[in-house]
This record gives C-alpha cells, structure tokens and sequence, in this order.
C-alpha cells in the first residue's frame, strides 16, 4: 500500500524526529511512503482563529497537493481533522475533495482502521500516561469521550496496549484539555496554562513516567510547561514510542 | 479593550480558588455523567430532544398560538413582549394596576437578560429572589455566576459572612445547613407577605397550555401558592408540541444539571389559584433573529441546563463573570454576540475548543463549532484587535508559500540559538512567560526524510 | 402592528424548513420488580416509603410517623388515613395553612425511574400545602407503579387536564459549596406510604 504522508508545518519545523518515527512506523507495516515536498499548513491555526480567507488559499493548496492520493497519513489528530471536518466551507463540492475527506487518517486510525493491524510488535517497559487530544477523541472519534454513554474504546490506547511491558496508568480525568487550543495557548495564557498544569499533575499522580498522545501541539505546551516546573515526566508522541518499540 | 481573557486571568491568579471552583464544579459533572449512565437510552433521548425542538422551531409560530388558546382557556393571560423593555414594562403594568409592590421571584434567567429586578426596583417594587443561590447574590449585589448554581463562586465562609450583615445571622457561621435554615426562615416571611409570585418557565406545552416550571427548593410552588398573582415569564423557545415530549426532557434535564433523577417539585401549572390570576409573559428580545440565523439557531434549542458550564474546562477556571454576560460558559458565548457583537467579541475565543460541551449538551447543540462559526464572524466584521489580525494574515501569508515558510522557519531558528535567554523570554514572549520553548532541532522533517530516502536508495 | 402579531410574523419569516416529530417512545426494560424499584429511587431523592399491608393499617403507620414528628397540627385529605386537626377547606386563605406541621395527600401513581410522585393538587383546597406544611406525607396505592417519565405522561394524558405536579422527595438545596440540604424552602421530609 501506498500512502501520502502529510507532516504538519510545526512537526517540520520542531519535531522533525516525530515525522521520522512516524514513516519508520508505517515502514515497518508495510507501507510505501510518498512524501510531498510542496505542503504547507493545512490553515488550521487561521480558521480556529477566525480567518477563514486566510485559511482557504491553504486548504485549495491542500487539495492540489494531496487530491490524487487514495490515503493521506498525518501523525496529528487536529490537522487531519481540519481535513475532514473543518475543509467543508472552503471546498464543498471541489473535484476530489470528497474522496480527500474520506482518505485522510490519523495515524492510529489508519494502522487499526485501514491496514486492520490491532497489534505492535514490540516492547516499550515503561508507564505511560495517554493524553487523549480533544480533536482527535471528540472531531475524529479515535475514543470514546467520557460525556458519552457509548460503549468504551480507544483506538490509541490499543495500539499502546498491545506492545509488551507497557503500563497505561489510569487517570482521574480521562480526557480533560490540555488547554493548548492553538492560539488559545496565547490568547488566554492564564486559564490554558493553568489547564496544562492540571493535566500534567494528573499523569504525574497517577505515576506516569511519559507521557504520549496524537498530537504533538498538546505535548509541546504541557512539556513546555512541565520543563519550566521541573517536572521529570517526559513527552513522546505516540509515533515516537511505536517507532522505539518496533527497533 | 476588556476582554474575556484579562477577566480569566483575574480570576486564575488566585491559583487555590480557582481550583476550588474547578473541582466543585467538575464534581458536578461526575455526578452528572453517573446520573446519565443510569438511563440505558441516554444518547437516544439527546437525538430525541434535539429533533423535537427541530420540528418545533420550524412550527414556533402555531404552537404559540395553539398554546395561548388552551392557556387562555384554562384562565390565563397571554402577554407578548418584542423585547425586554416591553418585558418588564409588562410586568410592571400587571403588578401597578393591582396595587402590588412585594414581588417573589423564583429563578428566571429571561428576567436576568432583561434585567427586570432593577427595573422594578426602580419603581418601587420590592423584589426578592427566593431561590437561595438566587438570594444569596442579590444580597451580595452580584449577578448570578451560573445558571444553576448562582452562588458556586461563594464559599460558605463568605455567606455567612452576608447572612451576618444582611440577615442578622450570628458572626461566624458556615454550616450550610444553619444557613439554609436561616435563610428559610427570612425568606418564608418574604412569602407570607409577598402580594405576586414571578417564575420562570421551564417547558410550555402547546397541547395542554401547561407551563412547567422545575424547583428542588419548592419556591416555585410557594411563590405561587400564596399570593393571588402569578406571572409566568417564558421566551418563545421554550415550547413543546405534546405533553409526551416532557418525557424526554424532564429524563434529561435533572440529570444533566445536578446529577439528580429529576428534581424534587415539576409543577404543571394551568391557570390560576382559585380566585387568583396567572399572568404568561411570552418574550422575543432577539430570539426570532437567532431563529432566522441558520448557522445559529439551534443555540435556541438550549434547556439551560448548565452542563456546558460544568464540563467546561475554561469556565471552571475562569468563573462566570468572566463572561460578563447573563448566560455563561459556551452556550453564552454563542448567544452573546447575537445581542451585541462588539461588546461580546471576545467569548467565542474563550474555548480551546475541546467540544466537550457538544457531547455533554441534553440537546445537541454543536456548541463548539457554533464557537468557530462566532469567530469567522468576529473576523468578518473586524471585531478582533489589530495585533491579533496582523499576527494571523502574516502566518497565512507566510505559511501560504513553501519558500517564504522555510525561510522565515530557518530565520527564526537562528535568532532562536543566537539570542540570550533573558530576550528569548522577554516581555514579547507570551508563550515563554509559564513554558519553555519548544526545542529547535538543527534540522526539518525534509531535511530528515531526504537523508533517510538517500541511504534507502544507497 | 401590535406586539403578538409582529412576533408570530417573525417567527413564521425565520422558520426552518419542515423537520419531522419524532415519537417519543420509551426504551426502558420494565422492571422485575417496579415497587422495589420505586422504593429505592424515593430513597435516593432523600423520600422515606413505607410499605402497609392494607388500607386497615394505614392509620397505625400514619401515626407512627406523627409521633416521630411530634406533629401537632395535621391535615389531611385521605380519608381515613389520620384524624386530622386542621381542615384546609375550612380556612379562607391560604396563609393560614402556616404552621402546618404534616399534611397528608393522594399521590396518583409513582415513577420508578427516578421516585417522582404525581399529585393532583388541583383537587385540594388550596394547592400549596404541599410546600407551606413543615412536613409530608403522600399515600399511593402499591400497585400505581409506572416504568418511566414516559409510562407517567401516557397516564396523565388520561387524567383530566389540570394543574398537577411531580413531587420527588423534601425540599432540598445544594446551592451553599454544593453541600445537600434537606428542607429549603418547602417539606422537610417526605413520607411515602406505598398501600397493599
């Protein structure tokens, strides 16, 4: 299988390694890895912020880039949701967008999805705290959100589960906001650090010595945080430790 | 500008209190998801809801009318109020030309958005709140801080402190339990000598005419049981078809607001006491607008039950009156622009987004994307400050073309390694002023991948 | 134009296109057992049940909870279920029903979902005593047990439209830390006698 790999602009530029461990993950399943050198960013940042015009030159782009792949691959829950959920006010009936909405995949919803693969081969002897980015949990539908009276899932936590040794500690609140929220992070310094903190003490309580999830713009800001705190739980995208387990 | 982000801030600095009221509140939403988890069909009953008040939204204008027939024919009167001016001016008509002026009020957030307390103080009616949440704010002067719960932002120290001014309660008191009944007693006196009753109206049912009001405290039912006069305030919104929709929404609403099975009075009321009157005040102020707006108007299928509060991550930090509107959290943030964009421009980016009100809401409401709809408009209408505007059309363009992207990024990177911690984390530096800054690897994902393929090909 | 006619063209401009009425039907699994059901949702809305054998021993158990108030004055609107002191439809007003200690009152059936009693207060001289009495009491047939709030709405549909409530319990409030407190404004207790 042939996939086209979609790296978010802050992953190309700050957490290249995570890119990295994400093609040496879909590598070792099996998959053919094209990478586009012309993407840019999937407007994100400008849409949740308002600026829709500013976000649709960027999602036409996105379009002619990725348009004729039958599957899109992106380790990040929120970009590939603007994809899916957030691309309709700008290329509503554009030719390919549909079948664009409908290939792009989260990283562990394709691995589980897509390529039906339910186990990881490989150990990773460490507790693991999951940080379940809101995007992902609650646009892509990776788990089942804690508000819902559905049965309970979570496609990541799976993944994460099968490897041997690994510990997933069980948090006070399961899926609470990390407070990044994209230019919320900035806009409202005060409430979204304070989120932050409150997640990071959440993993530490539960005895969480990495913390990992689908997003590497949620690590970003509670590591960022954690650091300054002096904090020793680290942060790993989940690429990163499916990557180190597979070695 | 005053934004809701300078308010939050106010509220965050005081770090311990602010954790109180995140962990009270979130204790409300644990109890909330317990009380839903009891009720197997829990996400059918949502669905259910939803598209009942779809159907009824597209019918709004005959169900009023089919209910003010069967009101009207069970003894009440109908009013109609184009606004909160007409509102209050309403009720102060029904209670002048009847020589009132002791008025029992049990909770109504109408009266609150049209401001009717002062109004009617104004003209000298005394008016008392008799929900005690209710009646503890006004004591304190204070609009309420929720919509359910008015007084979450009050510890019980602080109340019996009030108690002590206000109601002459001994110095010192805190036990919720000697506070209630002292409120009790002061406000069981506010009843026997109260000459109208007010409520608000949680359902009106077209078929019956019914106006359902919902209590645990009972003071509904005692603000309308004693005094002749009833006066029932509702928005238009608040109609159901049948009797049989109560099904759904009463299964809904305690739940979803306290964690209760239901709450302890659901009076149905249908005309008045006997030798009484009840007075039904049918209020627009701004609803019909919100219905003629597609994107928005199901921000009107709202029931007020608050979980969108609770469960909201930034409004248990930041309390109610960061929002400086009468309805908080991220159903005020939808609504609140309806009524005055500009003064409002800043809530609909008090939300990181997270959507955990669309899956709590009993109702459906996709608040959060209502929120991201609420900011396309703001930045349609150049509602946003100057800085943030530049800021974001500069990364547009900049992230637009690849070059520019990489050039800027590779820029960036070198000042980053060239320049000292203490400019690094300078004033500028919103972002560093809690949290380090992300590491500055040496080389990009494309730098990487174009290595890896090499020695692939190699 | 005059203020209802203007809000009812509004409303008709702004209205969304055509949108079924679904049917609110119940999914609820009818209980083994729905009296036992009811007894423990009255006691998780903080109510006390008390099952009686019979109608015949109904003035004993009424009496017993008398006695345990220290209640005084008493009214009652079910025959034969306590002497009563006060006759609500002997006084003018209804301010007088003030220092009510108990009043004893027909419940119509119970809801085993959540311990909400339906009272039709309509029928009693003055409607509020159910919340100006210190305490109450409800008497309900055993065997006026619904499922659910849906089961309760297809039986008051049947029932003459009235004036009527759901009473779940005593008063209560949580509005001081979010602490539970019993008897805010209304009942300070609330019996519920589940006869036969």
């Amino acid at each position: 299988m042939k996939v086209a790999l979609f790296i978010p602009c802050y992953v190309d530029q700050l957490y290249p390694h995570v890119g990295m461990a994400t093609v040496r993950v879909l590598e070792k399943l099996g998959v053919e890895i094209v990478y586009p050198e012309e993407q840019t960013c999937c407007g994100q940042p400008m849409a949740n912020a308002g600026f829709a015009d500013d976000a649709a030159p960027l999602a036409r782009k996105f379009l002619e880039v990725f348009g004729r792949f039958e599957h899109v691959v992106c380790p990040s829950g929120s970009c590939t949701s603007m994809v899916r959920n957030h691309y309709d006010p700008y290329l509503a009936g554009a030719p390919g967008f549909e079948a664009l909405k409908q290939g792009t995949f989260e990283l562990c919803e394709f691995i589980t999805d897509v390529l039906k693969v339910a186990r990881i081969p490989g150990r990773y002897p460490l507790k693991v705290g999951l940080h379940q980015s809101c995007h992902g949990l609650r646009e892509l539908r990776l788990g089942s959100a804690s508000e819902l009276l559905v049965p309970r899932y979570s496609k990541v936590a799976s993944l994460l589960s099968s490897l041997e040794g690994i510990e997933l500690v069980p948090l006070a609140r399961p899926d609470e906001c990390c407070g990044f929220g994209g230019t919320f992070a900035v806009a409202e310094e005060a409430v979204s650090c304070m989120m932050g903190r409150d997640r990071i003490a959440d993993h530490v309580k539960a005895g969480a010595e990495v913390v990992t999830g689908t997003d590497v713009s949620c690590l970003m800001h509670m590591d960022g945080l954690a650091r300054r705190a002096g904090e020793r739980v680290r942060f790993r995208h989940v690429a990163e430790i499916l990557a180190e387990a597979m070695a | 500008m005053i934004g809701h982000a300078e308010r939050a801030a106010r509220f965050a600095a005081d770090d311990a209190r602010a954790h109180w009221h995140d962990q009270a509140l979130w204790w409300v939403r644990a109890k909330r998801d317990k009380a839903a988890s009891a009720v197997p069909d829990w996400e059918r009953l949502r669905g259910l809801a939803s598209a009942i008040k779809a159907h009824t939204q597209s019918r709004l204008a005959d169900y009023l009318e089919e209910f003010e027939r069967n009101a009207t024919a069970a003894g009440a009167r109908v009013h109609w109020a184009r606004d909160a001016e007409e509102h209050n001016a309403i009720v102060h008509r029904i209670l002048a030309d009847r020589g009132a002026t002791r008025l029992v009020k049990s909770k109504s957030m109408l009266t609150e958005e049209c401001h009717l307390n002062p109004y009617l103080e104004a003209r000298g009616i005394e008016v008392v709140d008799t929900d005690l949440g209710e009646r503890i704010v006004q004591l304190a002067h204070e609009p309420p801080s929720h919509i359910v719960l008015p007084a979450i932002h009050r510890k019980k120290e602080e109340i019996g402190e009030l108690f002590h001014h206000k109601l002459g309660t001994a110095a010192g008191l805190s036990d919720p339990k000697v506070l209630t009944e002292a409120a009790r007693g002061h406000l069981r006196e506010r009843f026997m000598r109260a000459q109208a009753g007010l409520t608000g109206v949680n359902f009106a049912v077209a078929e019956t005419g019914h106006v359902v009001v919902c209590t645990n405290e009972g003071n509904a039912d005692m603000g309308t049981s004693l005094p002749p006069i009833h006066i029932a305030c509702m928005g238009v919104e608040k109609l159901v078809p049948r009797l049989a929709d109560l099904a759904v929404f009463l299964r809904l609403l305690a739940r979803s607001a306290t964690g209760q099975p239901t709450t302890t009075y659901t009076t149905h009321f249908l005309g008045p006491l006997r030798g009484g009157e009840l007075h039904i005040v049918v209020v627009d102020n701004g609803r019909s607008r919100l219905l003629a707006d597609e994107t928005f108007r199901r921000a009107l299928h709202c029931i007020r039950c608050g979980a969108c509060m609770n469960t909201c991550p930034v409004f248990r930090r930041s309390g109610g009156y960061s929002y400086a509107y009468t309805i908080p959290g991220p159903i005020g943030s939808v609504l609140a622009p309806s009524v005055d964009p500009r003064a409002h421009a800043s809530l609909p980016f008090a939300s990181s987004l997270c959507g955990s009100c669309d899956d709590v809401c009993p109702v459906r409401i996709p608040l959060h994307d209502q929120l991201l709809a609420r900011r396309r408009d703001a930045a349609r209408a150049g509602l946003l400050s100057s800085g943030k505007r530049l800021g974001m059309r500069l990364a547009g363009m900049v992230l637009r073309s690849g070059f520019l992207y990489l050039l800027a990024s590779r820029l960036g990177k070198l000042l980053g390694r060239a320049l000292p911690r203490r400019i690094l984390y300078g004033r500028w530096n919103v972002w560093g002023r809690q949290r380090e800054l992300p590491p500055l690897p040496r080389e990009s994902f494309r730098d990487l991948y174009r290595q890896h393929r090499s020695e692939r090909r190699g | 134009m005059d203020s209802r006619s203007e809000i009812l063209k509004r409303l008709r401009a702004a209205a969304p296109p055509p949108a079924p009425l679904p049917d609110p039907r119940s999914e609820t699994v009818p209980y083994a057992d729905p009296l036992a059901q009811l007894e423990a949702a009255l006691q998780a809305v903080a109510a006390v049940p008390v099952r009686v054998a019979g109608v015949a021993a109904l003035p004993e158990a009424v009496a017993a909870v008398v006695a345990q108030l220290g209640a005084t004055r008493i009214a009652s609107a079910v025959p034969g279920a306590a002497p009563g002191t006060v006759r609500p439809e002997e006084l003018a007003d209804p301010h007088e029903l003030e220092g009510l200690d108990l009043a004893i009152l027909p419940g119509e059936f119970g809801v085993a979902e959540n311990g909400a009693i339906w009272v039709n207060a309509a029928a009693l001289p003055h409607r509020g005593v159910f919340v100006v009495t210190q305490h109450l009491a409800l008497v309900l047939p055993a065997r006026e047990v619904v499922t659910d709030m849906h089961a309760a709405y297809a039986r008051i549909a049947a029932l003459p439209r009235s004036y009527g409530l759901f009473i779940a319990g005593p008063s209560k409030t949580a509005d001081i830390e979010q602490a539970l407190v019993i008897g805010a404004h209304g009942a300070r207790s609330c019996t519920v006698f589940l006869v036969g």
